[in-house]
């Protein structure tokens, strides 16, 4: 029997040179006699944290964090389908770019969320801090991850805070981008519950949070 | 003996020639400033040139910074092109959805041409304006977007990188278009008065992309372009990390690199040694609640790590400071370039 940590070698190594088809092969293959969610669990949420992490020390560029994301995402797709039950859909998630058109942040993080099994809705970019209070209060958000990359938009994190506490919604945001990443203070100063460097760590907050609520 | 103080554009050229000046040359990068100077609003102060002069020449006298920055805003070549730029109170103007969607449409891509296309005349107008009223005292600083990171605003980032990756001839024709541009926009503003360019090019940094891929691409496309840009360069990052690509970066003919706040001014001193001269790194982020005394802490410590020896502009790291940074911390800034950027720099040894 392959082992899991050899799988993971290698599926990181495919990852990183954004070889689709050895990813998928590596991966596939050993789905016949190792369950789907061990080889999500086991195999493809540690290799995305450990190139997250790899972003954020500067080895690993954006580029393959993106695209090693939409692999692992068509990946998790096949091993998981949408509706599977074994899904992590209890948490009611979802994702938006705050103000901005800068979207693959985003992207990066929505693709490494549902990579890890989890569902969420996409509130799409461009979006207002009024609109944004609005879809999540209308969709029971309990978790919202916030993508910027200007700091006039990341400042407007405040707005949205003020206006679901003014509306009485225990809403837990997790904020992510490069003006929280140059200042560490930053999130605390628009009230976000937690900032991400980058997308494995929103992983490790969104499991905090179900931890503590669960 | 005490070096006899420069004008700004001498203080430049001589730490660009990795020589000692009178004190160590300050570059703050101030776009959106100017709006606050006037009394008006961000979109109204880009409307006009006259405008962007007036901010322009009141900043440097208030702020005695070494140059004159034509930097109007990000998006102003994409709205060349046709797109929209997005205004807001408090920050840059941006742009607004990308404006090439399909292949079809990158494959009928036209450069905008540059005498006919307000926006870009209006800087124009103002880079001569700048040159009539500054004449050799200050560099003029001219901006183009890399043809390589264009199309970020072009398509999306997420679209571009899928391009760079998946469809290489159709990223190679998006190029040729863009470096057409982009020489042409360059000289455009070197002919107007510019004293040098800032060839923008985060896409090249290693944030972005591994440094064997930027060697196929972003290189390229920078050793090509720059052999065509008729002055001196200057490669930003615009925060992007550039350790690892320090001697490539010399080898595309640029003369100065931006360099991140991410990275150490020490390490990439060292390693840039005189073949680049580096302008940063200032958080322009953190800089929004600096205290004068951190700004005066934070500006020694620059100097000490990337002063010696010349071939440092000090800056922020990002190109463009954000306009929650206040005036009192800017003036806490050029102060601070006025006390410890003094050459020679004899309070290093004196404090070891």
């Amino acid at each position: 029997m392959t082992d899991i940590s050899q799988i993971k070698d290698r599926f990181e190594n495919a990852l990183l040179a954004m070889n689709r088809v050895e990813s998928r092969r590596i991966l596939l293959g050993n789905s016949t006699h190792i369950d789907p969610v061990q080889l999500i669990e086991g195999v493809i949420v540690p290799v995305m944290e450990q190139i997250g992490q790899g972003w954020h020390q500067g080895s690993v560029a954006l580029s393959q964090v993106y695209m090693g994301g939409r692999i692992c995402e068509e990946l998790v797709d096949s091993l998981l389908p949408p509706k599977s039950e074994q899904r992590k859909d209890r948490l009611r998630m979802a994702i938006a770019v705050l103000e901005d058109h800068h979207v693959l942040g985003k992207r990066v993080v929505y693709s490494t969320v549902r990579a890890s099994g989890y569902e969420l809705l996409d509130f799409g970019h461009g979006i207002h801090a009024d609109e944004l209070a609005s879809r999540v209060l209308q969709d029971g958000i309990e978790v919202l991850l916030i993508s910027t990359l200007m700091l006039p938009s990341a400042l407007k994190v405040k707005d949205l805070r003020q206006k679901l506490d003014a509306a009485g919604a225990k809403v837990h945001i997790i904020v992510g981008g490069a003006p929280f990443i140059f200042d560490p203070q930053l999130s605390t100063d628009v009230g976000a519950d937690a900032m991400g460097c980058n997308a494995s760590d929103a992983i490790h907050l969104i499991r905090s949070y179900e931890e503590a609520h669960s | 003996m005490k070096p006899a103080a420069m004008t700004s554009l001498q203080r430049v050229l001589t730490s660009l020639g990795h020589q000692e000046p009178d004190r160590v040359p300050l570059f703050l990068l101030l776009t959106m400033h100017g709006a606050r100077e006037l009394g008006i609003s961000i979109q109204e102060y880009f409307s006009k040139a006259e405008n962007v002069v007036e901010g322009q020449m009141r900043m440097r006298a208030k702020f005695g910074q070494d140059c004159i920055y034509t930097f109007f805003y990000a998006p102003l070549e994409v709205e060349a092109w046709g797109a929209e730029v997005l205004y807001v109170e408090d920050g840059p103007p941006n742009s607004a959805q990308p404006f090439l969607r399909t292949e079809s449409q990158i494959i009928r891509l036209e450069a905008p041409c540059i005498q006919d296309t307000v926006c870009l005349h209006k800087v124009l107008s103002a880079i001569q304006m700048l040159k009539a009223r500054v004449t050799d005292q200050a560099p003029i600083i001219g901006v183009v977007m890399s043809p390589f990171s264009l199309p970020v605003m072009q398509m999306g980032f997420d679209k571009y990188l899928e391009l760079i990756y998946e469809k290489p001839d159709l990223f190679w024709h998006l190029m040729q278009v863009n470096q057409e541009f982009c020489v042409a926009w360059a000289n455009a503003q070197l002919a107007a008065g510019a004293t040098a360019i800032c060839y923008f090019d985060p896409v090249s940094s290693t944030t972005i992309l591994p440094r064997e891929k930027y060697l196929e691409t972003g290189f390229k496309v920078a050793r090509e372009t720059i052999a065509r840009i008729q002055g001196p360069t200057a490669t930003h990052l615009a925060s992007g990390r550039a350790l690892p690509l320090l001697d490539d970066l010399a080898q595309t003919g640029t003369a100065i690199v931006g360099v991140s706040a991410l990275e150490d001014l020490g390490q990439l001193k060292a390693v840039a040694g005189d073949k680049l001269t580096l302008l940063g790194n200032l958080n322009g982020i953190e800089m929004r609640h600096w205290t004068q005394e951190q700004a005066a802490a934070i500006v020694k410590e620059s100097i000490r790590k990337a002063g010696r020896g010349g071939g440092f502009i000090l800056a922020d790291n990002h190109g463009e400071i954000p306009w929650q940074v206040s005036e009192e911390t800017l003036l806490a800034i050029s102060e601070a370039v006025r006390t410890y950027g003094n050459y020679p720099l004899d309070w290093i040894e004196d404090e070891r």
